[in-house]
């Protein structure tokens, strides 16, 4: 779908870290965590190109304007990193954007029973948190591995907590929770069976979990970030290597419409 | 009032309005099927094909720079056998003429391309690459000498007896002499422009941004550049041109047209707005509708200098 959406609310959490509540149309409910969406942050040429954001929640509430119904919404957890973002973090309550949403492919919520465990760097949690809330109502257990630079990297984990969530922190410098990485916090936790792990954040810190999981034979989905210019499979400019790619026998895979969730095996770790 | 007569015929392709999409940047139409009605639009332009499978380059590649992106995809396809068995099945349910773009790495690539999308139901025409700037070997060559030019197109004018358009390169010193070369060969029309040769730097990490080092430009950025050569080539050679370059809306497919185009193509903008090329049609019959102009014909190289 593509539509125009008002901006309820764009909250600045920690510094350069912003939480923005924007109206959707009730078709967007059945989208699945782990999707993502296009915003286009103004008419104007500079900058051309829409950015693409997972949703950090999608759901209903009751506002003031729309009367006695309820509103469908959905919000994004992004960080001021350029261009666009610091636009998007200059927008107030009753700004519109355009949205093209949803995007791409979610997450697989698993097998019931199994420990789901979360594992999110930096704004990598932002995805997450989507997720955490439809398996905490599918009464699923959930951990959250959350890791950063530095204390202002962790992100809403009251948010996770008040869900259930029970949650492990690791900041490079032990701002916050341990001191490290966080993948190191997780390893003490993997065991071999009954469990599934769901990751975003840095490629390097992806790239450590995958191969963990791989090592203890836990099946791992990762939701990856790349440059992308259309969102719909159309542009190329994606594209991730998968397991089998070779000079030779090429095989890519777009992180837009194939992920941006991929079950780690399928792409190539270096 | 009647509404304004939209049609154009190109080079024996009848399309219901101008508005084209741009080869890469329309997928192979399916993927826009969601987001606009692929009927309401003159033609579709598919993904540039070749003979075998193509991987593109490594990443990152693209990048965006002001009012314009860089592009070094390298022009990764399925193929033209993949795409005839996979691709074209959908396209030849829509009610709109497809126009296969191809390119070959070798001459006697574009000519063996060409012949197998020869008599097939549901190609209209085939537009052939001779200036995509990614790919060492993959078309700069033909698209930058005109004796090269001319030897590529009379090749695939030999292969095949579907319209034939020639994508021209804008980055050589004089298109109007690459024009009258595809048109001596037995071009029957001219789309131009492709992209610009550029770059863009990590001042930071003293690096180039894109893994290919170099891309092509696209976007409201190249407009003005692709209008003056669409203009040029307009008073030097009498074929049809289809015109292409940072067109957004339907006041910029317009110039186009005033300035000798009789189509357009529309690029980057779809990767904006999956709907673009939809909008841009329905804006400029609303335009024509409310000058009172009776037909887009009318305004075909109506420039007035």
């Amino acid at each position: 779908m593509q539509f125009k959406s008002m901006v309820v609310s764009n909250v600045e959490l920690s510094p350069g870290y912003f939480r923005m509540r924007m109206t959707a149309p009730q078709e967007l409910l059945s989208a699945q965590p782990g999707q993502f969406l296009m915003l286009k942050v103004s008419d104007a040429i500079d900058p051309l190109l829409r950015r693409p954001f997972g949703f950090f929640d999608v759901g209903t509430f009751s506002a003031e304007y729309a009367g006695c119904g309820t509103q469908c919404y959905c919000e994004i957890l992004y960080k001021v990193v350029g261009k666009g973002t610091k636009l998007l973090s200059a927008l107030h309550h009753g700004d519109l954007v355009d949205l093209l949403a949803p995007l791409g492919r979610g997450f697989d919520l698993g097998a019931p029973g199994e420990e789901k465990i979360l594992v999110g760097g930096g704004v990598g949690l932002a995805p997450l948190y989507w997720l955490a809330k439809e398996l905490v109502a599918r009464g699923e257990k959930v951990r959250l591995f959350a890791g950063g630079r530095n204390r202002d990297d962790i992100l809403c984990i009251t948010e996770f907590e008040r869900l259930g969530v029970e949650s492990y922190v690791a900041t490079d410098d032990g701002t916050l929770g341990e001191r490290g990485f966080v993948t190191q916090v997780l390893e003490g936790h993997l065991k071999s069976s009954g469990m599934r792990i769901y990751a975003c954040g840095p490629t390097p810190m992806l790239n450590a979990v995958a191969q963990m999981a791989q090592r203890h034979e836990v099946p791992c989905q990762v939701s990856m970030e790349a440059y992308m210019a259309c969102g719909v499979g159309a542009c190329l400019g994606c594209v991730m290597k998968g397991a089998n790619h070779s000079d030779d026998t090429p095989d890519y895979r777009c992180v837009c419409k194939d992920g941006p969730v991929f079950d780690s095996f399928e792409l190539q770790w270096s | 009032m009647q509404r304004p007569d939209m049609s154009v015929e190109l080079a024996g392709i009848k399309m219901r309005n101008p508005v084209m999409t741009a080869s890469g940047t329309f997928g192979y139409g399916a993927e826009f099927g969601d987001y606009m009605n692929l009927e309401s639009i003159g033609a579709m332009v598919t993904k540039g094909l070749s003979l075998k499978p193509k991987a593109g380059n490594p990443t990152p590649r693209i990048v965006e720079t002001p009012g314009g992106m860089l592009n070094a995809i390298g022009l990764q396809n399925v193929g033209v056998d993949a795409f005839i068995s996979q691709k074209l099945p959908y396209l030849k349910n829509v009610a709109t003429p497809v126009i296969v773009n191809l390119y070959g790495n070798t001459l006697e690539e574009y000519g063996e391309v060409a012949s197998r999308l020869d008599g097939l139901e549901g190609v209209a025409g085939i537009e052939v690459n001779i200036s995509c700037p990614n790919v060492k070997q993959g078309g700069i060559v033909f698209g930058t000498d005109p004796a090269a030019a001319r030897e590529v197109v009379r090749l695939v004018r030999n292969s095949t007896s579907k319209p034939l358009i020639v994508k021209l390169s804008p980055n050589v010193t004089d298109v109007v002499l690459m024009a009258k070369a595809c048109a001596d060969a037995g071009a029957d029309a001219l789309s131009l422009i492709n992209t610009l040769t550029g770059m863009a730097i990590d001042l930071d990490r003293r690096r180039p941004i894109l893994a290919n080092v170099t891309g092509g430009l696209s976007g409201p950025a190249i407009k003005p550049v692709a209008l003056r050569m669409v203009w040029q080539v307009a008073r030097n050679v009498k074929l049809p041109i289809v015109g292409i370059g940072g067109i957004m809306n339907a006041r910029d497919a317009l110039e186009f047209i005033l300035a000798g185009a009789s189509a357009v193509q529309v690029g980057t903008a779809s990767f904006l707005d999956p709907s673009a090329a939809q909008t841009i049609a329905r804006d400029m019959e609303q335009y024509l509708s409310d000058k009172g102009i009776p037909s887009i014909a009318s305004m075909i190289g109506a420039l007035e200098v």
